[in-house]
């Protein structure tokens, strides 16, 4: 199924998804350095772009995904900006959930990504932890058909009830119709 | 159009001619607003371009006291019924105007979640280009429309004019 | 001598029966006084002296703790499906839908409202009736086209979104863009904050009651939106900032233009105060409406003015400053209530703010270029297509091809009007964005909607609505 789509690979997604790290990286951040003592299988990134905002990221696994972002919680993650899928598709695991969260107090942004893969796209839910993520889980499943397990109510947010597929996944296609150019001159 | 006979105080026209005129000097449009051209519209019907010179500021939230639809901005296939309904609710004789490059083709979003042409769903009497047209094109539109009614027939179906 | 009974001394409107000594005491001073208007105001809560001193009309108080705010807080009321209660009967539940066509609704959004009585109990949201696929669609176009692509997202800030996606993309490639055309963006996005907050405030008048606002506000808008199209072209959707830098320089005598703005719209911003900071009808339909708390705005991810009026002192200007905008000076106004009227408190200061903001680039505008200088992105000038070939090669490449971005993710926000605006970008290392997903302010607010709404009257709910802000497009995207 994904090698006749001809899309190109995301080159990062290889045999295990993972960059190889020399050592694994631990944030200095006292949150985040509390954060990385609770949850000592979380593996961790740092990620300063050429521009822009300190950036640390976590990634952690679906199923400590909860207790994580619980903890998170606990220690000034209190405000949930953000919960998006993407589909490396061809990649293994296919499917990423990517998660941002935001302490106004220290001004600290965390990504959490967590890896999904394509045969099981279940994911549990957040919103026990973080009422906010209740449209975007919806929206995920809706555009990406990942399960969020625990979500209350799980259904199509974005498009019609009785909608078939998932468009944001790269082997669904644009939908895009042939431009018809009325009264145009044929080609010969 | 119009000769005076010997007694003043009469004129002579066809009836379809005045009853062309009226309908053109109180066309409320039903607020079909969907996206940045619905901005575009508010503008055209507020201070500055003020659509009220031509007896069309009313805009009427309920379709059945409009003669004239503008569907301003896209059409996503989730609203596309809804679309059609107001058009049925509206009573004859009515109009639609399609406003804006996404309305009358899916402009540049030529996808899955857009219908391509509000056509496919209402017959259009008016296409104004623009992404999004500014409040003179849409002016333009209307006071176009205007006179294909005033110079058609009385028409009582749906359809073109 | 007349047969009219005699009643013995007092004024006729004195009482002929005393109260019973156990009658409940009329309250005073300012807190009861709060509560009663809280009673009239959002018909929520109904004192108990009230309910005793007549029993005409007095309502059933509703047992303390069925608070869906509580739950929402905690995260445990997200169900959307309408729960039967068993302390209230059936007939006095009914469900009102509101939208998708709704003159009221800014948009094509949708409401299932439950009521009892006149009291809003659940309302639940429904979207998508403008889901345009947009990010779907940034797949398919290259990243000099992408601008055109989110510009029509939000269509009230469009110069916000074309800010955060030229960002999000800068900060994959690395590259540094001129000092001027920080500056010059820094003025187009805050006079879009300007015609943004103009928009709200006629929209928010007209739909309280004060009709004239709606011809006021728009009035001032036509100014700034004037100088757009001077500056870009379009009134709307410009396409302005792009990867790189700038579509084009500032044209000729542009002081004159922002000078002119500066003195002409805040007189009109002055005379909306005048007109409705007072204004008794104004207070009434606005004070203590459509209430949401600090912990509710963490919760749902409310950001921006909405979050600003409940008392949270961010803004991403200050907290993670782009685009050079930490050289200005400007405050962050925040409200105290987290009410309708607050946010129009805020929104009104932030106008102001913007301002300032605008007064100083107008006096500190570097000179210099308008666009980075690295080929990579950058077309070369047009003077030099007609004389060289590999010029016109170049341009070429870069409008069909386009220019590839390294792999990675990023993950860009600004602060639009609404709120926090967010773009966060995975690219391949192609020319194209892999994935670009957009995280909007309205979006957050929508979500938000049933915390506002709940236990409110239906009659405000146009009023909170409005607050809010909501823009369809950028909801749906």
């Amino acid at each position: 199924m994904a090698d006749d789509t001809g899309v190109e690979m995301p080159p990062d997604a290889d045999a295990d998804g993972a960059p190889v790290a020399e050592a694994p990286f631990v944030p200095d951040h006292p949150v985040l350095a509390a954060l990385a003592e609770r949850h000592p299988d979380v593996r961790w990134e740092e990620r300063i772009p050429p521009a822009g905002p300190y950036q640390p990221i976590a990634h952690v696994e679906r199923t400590d995904l909860v207790a994580f972002a619980a903890s998170a919680k606990e220690l000034g993650f209190e405000t949930f900006i953000d919960l998006c899928g993407v589909d490396h598709l061809g990649g293994r695991p296919r499917f990423e959930v990517v998660v941002e969260l935001l302490d106004m107090t220290d001004r600290l942004r965390l990504r959490i990504r967590v890896p999904v893969p394509g045969t099981d796209p279940v994911v549990p839910s957040l919103t026990p932890v973080y009422a906010g993520a209740d449209f975007y889980e919806r929206e995920t499943w809706d555009l990406f058909g990942i399960d969020f397990e625990g979500h209350p109510e799980l259904t199509r947010i974005l498009l019609p009830d009785d909608w078939e597929g998932h468009p944001l996944r790269k082997d669904y296609s644009v939908g895009s119709v042939p431009v018809q150019f009325k009264g145009a001159h044929k080609a010969t | 159009m119009a000769g005076e006979v010997h007694n003043p105080g009469f004129l002579l026209a066809s009836l379809e001619k005045v009853v062309n005129w009226a309908r053109t000097r109180s066309m409320y449009p039903a607020t079909f607003g969907l996206a940045c051209c619905a901005i575009e519209m508010m503008g055209t019907g507020a201070s500055h371009y003020d659509l009220s010179r031509f007896g069309m500021e009313v805009f009427r939230a309920s379709p059945r006291q409009a003669d004239l639809m503008i569907v301003a901005g896209r059409l996503s296939q989730k609203m596309a019924p809804v679309l059609r309904q107001v058009y049925d609710q509206m009573a004859e004789p009515k109009w639609v105007i399609s406003m804006g490059a996404c309305a009358s083709t899916g402009g540049m979003f030529n996808n899955y979640a857009l219908v391509q042409g509000v056509d496919e769903i209402v017959p259009v009497d008016m296409y104004v280009p623009g992404c999004p047209p500014g409040p003179q094109s849409l002016m333009h539109g209307i006071l176009s429309l205007h006179e294909a009614i005033k110079s058609g027939e009385i028409r009582h179906g749906t359809g073109v004019i | 001598m007349s047969d009219t009974p005699h009643y013995p001394g007092g004024d006729r409107f004195a009482p002929t029966v005393e109260p019973p000594e156990e009658a409940v005491e009329v309250p005073t001073g300012a807190d009861e006084f709060r509560r009663v208007h809280d009673m009239w105001v959002a018909g929520t809560e109904e004192p108990p002296w009230l309910a005793a001193a007549t029993d005409e009309g007095a309502q059933e108080l509703l047992p303390a703790d069925v608070d869906p705010r509580v739950d929402a807080e905690e995260g445990s009321a997200v169900v959307d499906d309408y729960l039967e209660r068993p302390d209230v009967s059936a007939d006095e539940l009914q469900i009102i839908n509101m939208g998708p066509q709704h003159p009221s609704t800014h948009g094509v959004l949708r409401l299932h409202l439950e009521l009892e009585g006149e009291t809003i109990r659940r309302a639940k949201p429904i979207i998508g009736y403008l889901h345009t696929g947009m990010e779907k669609t940034a797949e398919t176009l290259t990243y000099v086209q992408g601008a055109t692509n989110v510009t029509r997202m939000d269509y009230l800030s469009p110069f916000h979104n074309e800010l955060a996606y030229a960002l999000v993309v800068e900060q994959l490639l690395g590259i540094e863009i001129p000092e001027r055309a920080q500056a010059i963006r820094i003025l187009m996005t805050e006079l879009n904050r300007v015609a943004s907050h103009l928009i709200w405030v006629a929209t928010q008048g007209m739909d309280v009651g004060a009709l004239s606002m709606m011809l006021y506000g728009w009035r001032e808008r036509e100014r700034i939106l004037a100088f757009f199209e001077k500056v870009t072209g379009l009134r709307m959707n410009h396409n302005y900032i792009r990867v790189g830098g700038l579509a084009a320089d500032l044209p000729d005598g542009w002081e004159d233009d922002v000078e002119e703005i500066l003195e002409q719209v805040p007189k009109g911003i002055a005379e909306y105060e005048e007109l409705l900071n007072e204004n008794p009808i104004f207070l009434d339909r606005t004070v203590g409406v459509g209430i949401i708390t600090p912990a509710e705005c963490h919760a749902y991810g409310v950001t921006g003015p909405i979050a600003r009026a409940s008392g949270i002192e961010w803004d991403l200007r200050k907290a993670f400053p782009y685009s050079g905008i930490d050289r200005y000076e400007f405050d962050v106004p925040t409200g105290r209530h987290g009410d309708v009227y607050d946010r129009y408190l805020v929104r009104m200061d932030e106008m102001k703010q913007s301002f300032r903001i605008v007064r100083q680039i107008l006096e500190t505008i570097p000179s210099g270029d308008y666009r980075s200088d690295d080929r990579k992105v950058t077309p070369p000038p047009r003077l030099r297509i007609d004389q060289s070939m590999e010029a016109l090669i170049h341009h070429f490449k870069i409008f069909t091809e386009g220019f590839k971005v390294p792999a990675g993710e990023a993950y860009q926000a600004v602060e639009s009007p609404r709120g926090e605006l967010g773009m966060y970008l995975v690219s391949n290392g192609g020319p194209k964005p892999w994935r670009l997903h957009v995280r909007t302010p309205s979006f957050a607010a929508v979500q938000a909607l049933p915390a506002m709404l709940a236990d409110s009257l239906i009659a405000d709910v146009v009023a909170t609505l409005a607050s809010t802000d909501p823009v369809l497009g950028d909801v749906d995207r």
